[in-house]
């Protein structure tokens, strides 16, 4: 599904900058869609220890990050060697943005309950 | 955990919550919490669904987690050969009993131990950088560096202090992120004019001290240790030192940890000259290929 972005939520478990309800909220509303999705638990973090995993996060196409200010995000991800492109990234404030703004911009309209994914 | 012991590009465990063909769903209120518990751990964790999106995986180890219908083998090699797969079988556990299971594969196959401390590291914003190279000048603890192409780069971000902000606040163009700040637009947050027009005044704040704050404090300290030697009278001499300390750490939002972990003045003197010299030739260096 190459045309379908794919979706990163943060969990900023390192700190208490992000207000704990709104990523609650969120991760809540992630599990229960019928997405599919990736989480971590900081980006600092992996940033700070140039995780090749953001690398992978970075090349793969569209993305949508749920995190915390753009500019913060763009430059960790710079940070780690692994720069965001500059088209089909979506990057959601939850420092700052409601639970439900943060949300309906992750998860399309049609998102349903999970339905069979192969391995 | 010390940030200290934190290395870089160690392998790390991922754990993919599989449900789909062969494995039994899980139950919205199941999975929040699996994926909760698991995030709170340190672990990343993706989730997967018919249609949708992963990020691929380069290398490592993924542990892979799931109601099965059949069963799996332990371990297996992917395709590419960097990856190692683990399956679990996590029928009849709660998320408390997943986070023991995931630990102990982690145990078993010696992957580190994720995450445990506050990230906390300046991050660049190149776009705003003009490689003025004052933070290099004033980190007194080796944090910045230059490099090959002369370019400041943050080089030891495992010696920066915990919750110190102050080279953003030195910075002229407010190009230093600290992500976990909680003020704007040190943590990333849009800079206005106001931002900019604060940044300046504290620039000139530090030039009217003579450009360099730790210069500043080291003649308010001779001074005062001058007067206060005629004078005899200690107390004095640390009250001094603490109005000074406080006024800094006011100013700037030093954590009074940092400012007491100092090193002594001969060698703030020693570093402040390394620094202002490596930054000097960085200088002269791009000068001459500007030209």
């Amino acid at each position: 599904m190459p045309n379908t972005p794919r979706i990163l939520y943060c969990h900023c478990a390192y700190a208490n900058v992000v207000p704990a309800e709104v990523k609650n909220q969120v991760l809540d509303a992630l599990s229960a869609s019928g997405v599919a999705f990736d989480a971590v638990p900081d980006l600092c973090e992996m940033s700070a220890r140039r995780d090749p995993a953001l690398q992978e996060l970075a090349k793969g196409g569209a993305i949508k990050i749920a995190a915390c200010y753009p500019r913060a995000v763009v430059w960790l991800f710079n940070a780690a060697n692994a720069p965001l492109p500059e088209n089909g990234i979506e990057i959601l404030n939850m420092r700052v943005e409601s639970a439900e703004n943060v949300t309906s911009a992750l998860l399309p309209d049609e998102a349903e309950e999970p339905g069979p994914a192969t391995l | 955990m010390n940030a200290a012991s934190i290395a870089l590009t160690r392998p790390q465990l991922r754990v993919l919550l599989y449900e789909g063909n062969g494995s039994q769903a899980f139950t919205s209120a199941e999975r929040a919490p699996i994926l909760r518990s698991l995030l709170e751990k340190g672990y990343a964790v993706s989730s997967s669904r018919v249609g949708g999106a992963l990020s691929a995986i380069g290398n490592g180890a993924l542990l892979v987690l799931g109601r099965f219908s059949e069963e799996k083998p332990a371990q297996a090699l992917a395709d590419a050969g960097d990856v190692t797969v683990y399956f679990r079988d996590v029928n009849e556990l709660d998320a408390a009993a997943i986070v023991e299971l995931v630990d102990q594969v982690r145990d078993e196959f010696q992957i580190p131990q994720p995450g445990g401390w506050k990230p906390w590291f300046p991050v660049i914003d190149y776009d705003r950088c003009t490689n003025c190279m004052q933070c290099l000048s004033f980190c007194l603890f080796d944090v910045y560096s230059v490099s090959e192409d002369k370019k400041i780069k943050v080089q030891n971000q495992n010696n920066c202090k915990t919750d110190c902000p102050a080279c953003s606040r030195v910075c002229p163009e407010v190009a230093i992120l600290f992500p976990k700040y909680k003020q704007g637009p040190i943590n990333g947050d849009e800079i206005d004019a106001e931002d900019l027009r604060r940044e300046a005044m504290k620039v000139d704040i530090s030039a009217l001290l003579g450009g360099d704050i730790y210069a500043a404090l080291r003649d308010r300290s001779a001074k005062a240790k001058s007067r206060f030697s005629k004078e005899r009278d200690e107390d004095r001499a640390l009250k001094e030192r603490q109005r000074c300390l406080i006024k800094l750490q006011a100013q700037m939002d030093i954590p009074m940890e940092v400012l007491a972990s100092l090193p002594s003045p001969d060698e703030i003197r020693a570093k402040a000259e390394i620094a202002r010299a490596r930054a000097e030739d960085a200088l002269n260096a791009n000068r001459e290929g500007q030209q």
